[in-house]
């Protein structure tokens, strides 16, 4: 398993792709600081940056390598390895070298700038997205034959994560706006990974416009121990139960 | 003449303290320890000077003029049943005192220091603790409340007091105090033409500075952090608030100002920093807010639809999350010349006045007003989307609350 991790984690590092976007964040992050007098604002900025680029470029490339690697898969298929090594391995290739590029080209900024709480949440929370989001892409590569197909759907998951999901969330308290929604608020927002990591940066930023009735319930709950504890243990659900998802087809898959 | 001159002294021999020694010396180690015993053998104009230590007497009313002035802040323990000193006459001082646990009484306001119905008495010098009303002012005219700290641990509003309590009252003076964890900071009902200037006002449970139908004040370079609510001024007219710090304001319900139904005010040079609502107007009319800054709020102004003639000119409005709140599309105000770091037009004639207008109100600030549970989307990428979109085809926001001159640089305030 450690030869294979080692093996794809080589081979994504030399990828060019990956030095892009490792450079890309690392120029965009450092300007970001650099150009804010304040670095707190510098932390806004980049959020909205970790909360659509992470998940997109983790997800898009996480399947363009899935599928440019079928042969390779078949070789290892055919060697005595177990399919649940071969998969994992493949998992922990892609998330440890995107979350490493992350760490470099966000992360480093981050802790040279910002080294305070809500740095620290940052950089979790983005590494945690770049995890996730490489699991729900595999996911999506081994439920779909076809390249263009799977690719498009990985995009399509993007959209709802990024964007629709949070219409919906929006018309829908549009709908039920009778009823009081704020505790059930801090429910939905555990169904999707980037509203949640928002929440968790976001209370640790802008206190005082949260601070509404809203705002108290999230930070009675977000704000405690128990709940950050609580958040990240629903980050790493929405990691395993992909992957774990993507495992099972995986066994069963007729390559 | 000689004779005469010799009958003074003897007399001034005999019983000294009427005649010359205008300071009776009562208290501990003294021949008066009773500190109201002094005060009933004193003349007129009188300075009773009480030694440092510690007293358990009791109530000490004043009623007549004289100075009441502690050395080394002689410790007056209320033992948590008496209202420690009553002040029944006019010119009377009372300075350098540690006034400590009076009673509590849900019937009568109990004070550290009561002023009855009396006019040009001076409060100065004091140290006040776990009172349940520190300085209570009741129909009283020209009094000077100055430099004291007061303070108390209250759990619950109704269980506790006000610091400096103004009731009925005119022309009072009330500068340099330091209140901290009481109901209210300071409180003014029915009180008229009073200044309140360089007080500190922190920690406490509802507002910093609360009027009531006080017309004709003003609060000059206080600064009131961490309150329920830093000022609240209601159904009042003509007051004047300048060079104040408005900060910490946090909660729910807290606001750096809240002003209800008043009129004819001017906010001039203010700091509002860090409050969860820098400036809540609601039914208000006639106010000038020039000068001010607003920085780091989550709302700056929210002004509700029926504020009128509201004049919003020269501030700063700088990294809040929201510019400008309201509730309804009825605009009655002018927003001109402030400076908005949200403003992204352009200056083309470089007059520092930008060429389009700018519209403070977004409409996701109006979603959160509609809906609360909306701020789940704070700063998520459907919220920055519809904000653009609403700035090229204004339709939720009002159409009219828009700065026309808004500055490209911010105000050296």
């Amino acid at each position: 398993m450690k030869k294979i991790i080692k093996y794809v984690i080589a081979d994504i590092l030399r990828n060019k792709i990956v030095i892009a976007y490792t450079a890309f964040l690392l120029v965009m992050s450092l300007s970001v600081f650099n150009l804010e007098d304040n670095t707190a604002k510098g932390l806004l900025s980049l959020l909205n940056v970790i909360l659509l680029i992470v998940p997109l470029v983790s997800m898009v490339f996480a399947t363009i390598y899935m599928y440019n690697s079928a042969e390779f898969i078949e070789l290892l298929v055919s060697q005595p390895l177990k399919r649940k090594t071969i998969w994992l391995s493949l998992f922990a290739g892609l998330a440890l070298s995107l979350s490493l590029s992350f760490f470099i080209g966000a992360g480093i900024p981050i802790l040279l700038y910002q080294p305070s709480a809500t740095g620290i949440m940052m950089l979790g929370t983005g590494l945690l997205l770049s995890v996730i989001f490489v699991a729900v892409a595999i996911l999506a590569a081994v439920t779909t034959r076809d390249k263009a197909k799977g690719i498009g759907k990985v995009i399509l998951l993007w959209l709802y994560f990024a964007l629709l999901f949070d219409g919906l969330v929006l018309f829908l308290l549009f709908q039920f706006a009778d009823y009081p929604l704020e505790k059930a608020m801090v429910a939905v927002s555990a169904l999707n990974p980037i509203d949640l990591s928002r929440i968790l940066i976001l209370l640790q930023l802008d206190v005082s416009a949260l601070m509404g009735y809203t705002g108290a319930i999230f930070r009675n709950f977000f704000g405690t121990h128990l709940g950050i504890t609580l958040s990240f243990l629903t980050l790493t659900v929405w990691c395993v139960v992909p992957l774990w998802i993507s495992m099972r087809k995986f066994s069963s898959k007729d390559l | 003449m000689n004779k005469i001159f010799l009958l003074y002294f003897l007399l001034s021999l005999t019983i000294p303290c009427c005649i010359f020694a205008e300071t009776i010396k009562v208290g501990n180690g003294q021949a008066i320890t009773s500190i109201q015993k002094g005060i009933d053998t004193a003349a007129p104009g009188d300075t009773v000077l009480v030694a440092a230590g510690s007293y358990r007497q009791g109530n000490i009313t004043i009623n007549k003029p004289l100075v009441l002035q502690g050395l080394n802040y002689p410790a007056l323990d209320g033992e948590q049943k008496f209202e420690l000193i009553s002040i029944h006459s006019p010119y009377v001082t009372v300075d350098g005192f540690l006034i400590r646990n009076s009673g509590h009484s849900s019937m009568t306001d109990i004070s550290g220091i009561k002023i009855y119905n009396t006019h040009h008495v001076t409060v100065i010098n004091n140290i006040l603790e776990e009172n349940y009303f520190g300085i209570y002012s009741q129909q009283s005219k020209h009094c000077t409340i100055e430099n004291n700290r007061i303070s108390a641990t209250s759990i619950a509003t109704e269980l506790s007091g006000n610091g400096i309590h103004c009731w009925k009252s005119d022309s009072l003076h009330i500068s340099n105090n330091h209140v901290k964890g009481h109901r209210d900071g300071i409180y003014l009902e029915f009180v008229t033409h009073s200044l309140v200037e360089k007080n500190t006002i922190l920690n406490n449970l509802r507002y910093g500075l609360h009027f009531m139908f006080a017309h004709y004040n003003s609060y000059i370079n206080n600064l009131f952090r961490n309150n329920g609510a830093g000022v609240a001024v209601m159904y009042t007219r003509h007051v004047i608030m300048k060079q104040n710090r408005f900060e910490d304001n946090w909660g729910d319900a807290a606001y750096g100002l809240l002003l209800k139904e008043i009129s004819d005010g001017t906010i001039e040079g203010n700091h509002f920093n860090g409050n969860t609502i820098g400036i809540f107007a609601d039914g208000s009319s006639r106010i000038e807010m020039e000068k001010n800054t607003f920085k780091s709020n989550g709302w700056a102004i929210r002004l509700q639809a029926n504020c009128m003639d509201v004049k919003v000119e020269k501030n700063n409005f700088i990294g809040n999350s929201f510019d400008v709140g309201t509730n309804g599309s009825l605009v009655l105000n002018t927003f001109k010349n402030n400076y908005w770091d949200k403003y992204e037009g352009y200056d083309l004639n470089k007059d520092q006045v930008g060429d389009i207008p700018f519209r403070p109100v977004s409409v996701y600030s109006m979603i959160v007003e509609k809906n609360p549970p909306a701020m789940m989307l704070f700063r998520s990428f459907i919220t920055s989307l519809l904000d653009k979109t609403e700035k090229i085809l204004p339709s939720l926001t009002p159409e009219d609350l828009k700065d026309d001159y808004p500055l490209m640089k911010p105000l050296a305030l």
